[in-house]
């Protein structure tokens, strides 16, 4: 099958691949650019470990196309901290040791940055609604919400 | 080897603070690397075809086809894994599960594989495999398939542990007893006893990274295998066990783990992927779908227990007793006869019986899950106690402290127990202001106990002094949860310098003597043992280098606070060397310096919890909220507290989950209806209250710092809890967990119906 | 000597003796006169027992010393998460 060409900005760089039709976003992402941080925990939408932002929309990248990313800006975790300055909610998932096995975090640090840039002052319960997409089997998730509050907080300073 | 274990009393500077955990940048900024996130040069995709077939015999696999399609490099099937366990049967039940060699005995059970170029090709080459089936009756249901009249699993199984050996073969592979005194006695002096039912459904332990590996297969013989798992040197004796390998020809490296929670402790496609790849000659990656992972990974077993248990009008328990039946999957296992040392290890019992009975059932090989059985029966028997006390009229507080364990009593499963925390977390619990806080309309409160052993086991450390007074420090136990936060400030600790001052790894196989799996809670516990053990090695040669310095006698030294100290009148005037001083100056001394041990840590400290929890349910759905939650847990010591409330948080997540929603169903023909996280729904974050949690710290006398394990207790106690609670909120007694919207509805009609 | 309990399922193995006295210093000549007196716990002890001494549970520990009056008990090797 002939591949689709396809040219992209990824954490804004331009970024062009080939990728076969029915390729999903994060396989390519993985596969084909080497950009493991978006993890498939399910490959089903389902339970939100490969998020990443498409033109200001948190989606599941296992759900998207590569080929329907043409012309369009993708952000993943991997262009989240500014060289060696972490982003806020990355330094207080640090912090309330919001992680343990990790292999979640990256889906809810791009689901948690995308909440925030829509509704920067979230009670207790939108952030909990808000993140419903992202399953985590370790924390429980209190060490994230309060993560995310306290990165709220921060943000609203800065 | 002459460390001492005993618990010291000592005054902590670093143990007990809570650093920001050493591999935390690289797992907020993505570039930590798990089992799916590593590639090799030339690799290929495998993929393992699964038997649609909940029990068939395997009459003809012809892989022809798939052999000839373009860009397929190897087809296997279990002629390419031949049998070379030697008569040990349970080496065998793992390579029968890896690849099914006669018959096909669960809906997923691997039959042949594949490695091909890309995935595409691979799923093409699967579909081009011809399997002819011969399809057998099976049978799902843990009680269905302890009858007699059950088709048979294993018609060579007769059940073990019976007075006589039976003449007929069966599904119950085994029935373990435990216990003492004489409960029918005891019954005989109750004046009130609870005898009840109860049902365990099958749950997953729902880690989010999938199984994934690559492997390196050389034609020299060696090999390489990156994972992710729970233990790589078992991996490693495993897997080459079953390829025919010498174990050190075989490097197995721990990627950063997704989650295990005992289910990346068995082998599945390992050994598979190894041989693709020594029949290909080429690296082969295999990551299992979600599909996969459900259907063909470990699960829980389901259960069915009959509980009984006894007291006097003044709350003492006379007699309890518990029948405990844990399916196993198609292979045998003795995970009853954990549920039955577990069942009343909460209680001081003069009378007290437990008896286990395997059971075979054609789902996937039943695998650990945290505390594995102890959950279940803590169900059973949480519920009865509370139901007891009711009866009684005391307060289910109350009745539990009256009947706790302590220090001296004779546990339900034998030994006598040294000192223990179960009384103290009921203390805490009882003076707790969750229990004071105000219930509202159709809420309910509830309480239970839960207990677990807590592992040791074979641990290896290495630790490293630079040149530049840093310190690395090589461990053998995989990282599940921030144990190498931990673990340096062991280090620090018992060095006496700074937490930034160490670093700490999982070391690969070939690099590290043998570690036992990181299961039962003992990560913490044993290499922390090995790692105090490792520093106080190298605290021996840091005097003995400044002792050199000094010109001085080594017994003239002592270490104290990061610093060699000269001791006694005539070296007044030495003033003291740091270990960054000892270690520049090492290379003229006696060149590098380090500790290593290698140690069996036992005497892991069992540990008990109480939760408490208040529920809503809906009467007119059956919907249930959990509206607040408390933890309280003995941890012998935290040495990272975060740590250790997220094990305690974690654990009781997946115990509400358990308790309310999640289930395996199977169909009538056998199959799985729901392997994905669509219909197997683990709790989301709207589903659940913060967790409240608070540490007890009963030192372990059996560990320099007082350390127990506190991985898996916490996930013991909450679907009892759940259950009194709903019981207290919607005045129905649940005896089937999950207990899932229908089911409690069900459960309310019924009283609605009989009280009309 | 010691005095042996053994569990439930592994006192049918031994004749019915829930306790059993041995003469053995240490855990490894345990295993090694238990076999010797009673042939059907040798396949229990090659699949794995482990030994609490006096609550304390022990389970590779050849060496382990058995203290004169000490309370040991037999139990199964458990599987853990
Ligand atoms: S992998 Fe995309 S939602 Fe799970
Ligand atoms: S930290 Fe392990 S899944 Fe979230």
């Amino acid at each position: 099958m002939a591949g689709v060409a396809v040219s992209t900005t990824i954490n804004g760089d331009t970024v062009e691949f080939l990728c076969q039709a029915d390729e999903t976003l994060l396989d390519v992402l993985r596969d084909r650019l080497g950009l493991t941080g978006a993890k498939e925990g399910c490959g089903t939408g389902d339970c939100g470990a490969c998020s990443v932002i498409l033109d200001d929309r948190l989606v599941c990248s296992c759900l998207v196309l590569g080929a329907e990313t043409e012309g369009r800006r993708v952000e993943t975790i991997e262009g989240m901290a500014h060289g060696d300055r972490l982003h806020p909610l990355q330094q207080k998932f640090l912090e309330h040791a919001a992680l343990q096995c990790g292999i979640c975090t990256p889906g809810f640090l791009i689901a948690a940055k995308d909440l925030l840039a829509k509704n920067p002052d979230p009670t207790e319960e939108e952030i909990r609604f808000g993140l419903a997409g992202n399953l985590c089997r370790c924390t429980g998730y209190d060490k994230i919400v309060r993560a995310v509050q306290d990165a709220a907080i921060v943000m609203k300073g800065a | 080897m002459n460390f001492d274990p005993r618990f010291s009393g000592r005054k902590f500077t670093s143990v007990g603070t809570r650093p920001i955990r050493p591999d935390g940048i690289d797992k907020v900024t993505g570039r930590a690397r798990y089992g799916a996130d590593f590639n090799m040069a030339g690799q290929l995709v495998g993929r393992i075809l699964r038997s649609p077939h909940a029990h068939a015999r395997i009459v003809k696999i012809d892989t022809s086809k798939a052999e000839k399609l373009a860009g397929v490099k190897a087809v296997i099937t279990a002629a390419d894994l031949p049998d070379l366990t030697d008569g040990d049967a349970a080496m065998y039940d793992v390579l029968d599960n890896c690849m099914a060699r006669t018959k096909a005995l669960y809906d997923g059970h691997a039959v042949a594989a594949v490695a091909a170029v890309d995935a595409r090709t691979a799923r093409q080459a699967l579909k081009l495999i011809e399997v002819e089936y011969e399809l057998l009756p099976h049978v799902t249901d843990v009680d269905e398939a302890a009858k007699h009249t059950a088709p048979l699993i294993n018609d060579t199984i007769f059940t073990e542990g019976l007075e006589e050996k039976p003449v007929k073969p069966s599904n119950v592979t085994k029935r373990s007893q435990f216990g003492h005194g004489d409960v029918h006695q005891g019954f005989g002096h109750a004046d009130f006893i609870v005898e009840r039912s109860f049902k365990t459904e099958q749950t997953h332990q729902g880690y989010i990274e999938p199984h994934a590996c690559v492997a390196n297969f050389s034609s020299d013989g060696t090999a390489d295998l990156w994972v992710c798992t729970q233990g790589h040197f078992v991996y490693r004796q495993h897997c080459a066990q079953l390829l025919g390998m010498e174990a050190s020809k075989l490097r197995v490296t721990s990627s950063e783990i997704g989650g295990g929670f005992g289910g990346k402790t068995h082998v599945w496609a390992e050994p598979v992927a190894l041989a693709l790849s020594r029949k290909a000659g080429r690296p082969v990656k295999l990551v299992m779908t979600r599909d996969e992972v459900f259907r063909a990974s470990g699960p829980t077993s389901a259960t069915s227990i009959d509980v009984k248990i006894g007291a006097r009008k003044d709350g003492t328990i006379t007699a309890a007793e518990a029948t405990l039946r844990y399916s196993c999957g198609p292979y045998a296992g003795s995970w009853a006869e954990i549920g039955a040392m577990t069942a009343f290890a909460c209680y001081k019992l003069d009378n007290v019986k437990t008896v286990g009975y395997e059971v075979l059932v054609n789902r996937p090989k039943t695998a650990a899950y945290r505390a594995p059985s102890a959950p279940m029966a803590a169900f059973a028997v949480e519920s009865a106690v509370d139901e007891l006390a009711k009866k009684i009229g005391m307060d289910p507080v109350d009745f539990r402290i009256r009947n706790a364990a302590q220090e001296g009593t004779r546990s339900s499963y034998g030994p006598v127990y040294g000192p223990i925390g179960i009384g103290p977390t009921l203390e805490a619990v009882k003076s707790h202001p969750h229990m004071k806080a105000p219930l509202g309309k159709n809420q309910g409160r509830g309480m239970a106990c839960g207990f677990w052993f807590n592992f040791g086991g074979q641990t290896c450390t290495d630790l490293n002094i630079g040149m530049d007074g840093s310190v690395s420090l090589a461990v053998g136990t995989v990282d599940v949860g921030g144990s190498r936060a931990s673990l340096s400030l062991v280090a620090a600790e018992e060095l006496g310098i700074d937490y930034a001052q160490v670093k700490a790894i999982v070391a690969d196989t070939s690099s590290l003597g043998y570690n036992d799996m990181t299961d039962g809670s003992r990560g913490t516990f044993s290499s922390s043992m090995a790692t105090i053990s490792a520093a106080r090695n190298a605290i021996k040669i840091l005097r003995e280098r400044a002792a050199q310095m000094w010109d001085i006698a080594v017994d003239d030294v002592v270490w104290e606070k990061g610093h060699a100290i000269a001791k006694g009148e005539k070296h007044g005037n030495l003033g003291k060397l740091s270990l960054k001083e000892i270690a520049v100056e090492s290379g003229k001394t006696g060149g590098p310096i380090a500790g290593h041990s290698e140690l069996v840590a036992d005497g892991a400290g069992v540990s008990f919890a109480t939760h408490i929890c208040d529920i809503e349910v809906d009467p007119e759905t059956g919907a249930t909220r959990v509206l607040r939650y408390t933890v309280v847990q003995d941890a012998g010591k935290a040495v990272h507290p975060t740590y250790v409330e997220g094990q305690y948080q974690g654990g009781a997540a997946q115990g509400i989950g358990w308790a309310l929603n999640e289930e395996y169903i199977y169909g009538k023909d056998g199959r799985l209806q729901n392997p994905g996280f669509l219909d197997y729904r683990i709790p989301v974050c709207s589903d659940l209250p913060m967790i409240d949690t608070q540490i007890l710290e009963i030192p372990n006398p059996n560990h320099p710092y007082g350390v127990r394990g506190v991985g898996e207790t916490s996930i013991v106690p909450p679907l009892a809890a759940i259950a009194n609670a709903v019981s207290n909120a919607a005045g129905v007694r649940m005896t089937h967990i999950p207990m899932s919207p229908p089911r409690i509805l069900a459960a309310i009609e019924a009283v609605r119906e009989w009280s009309k | 000597m010691v005095e042996v309990t053994l569990w439930g399922s592994l006192a049918a193995t031994a004749g019915g003796n829930s306790k059993v006295e041995i003469e053995a210093k240490d855990i490894r000549e345990l295993f090694r006169k238990l076999a010797e007196q009673y042939p059907g716990l040798e396949p229990w002890i090659d699949q794995g027992i482990a030994v609490a001494i006096d609550g304390t549970i022990y389970r590779d520990t050849w060496s382990k010393k058995l203290p004169e009056g000490a309370e040991i008990f037999l139990l199964p090797r458990l599987a853990g998460g």
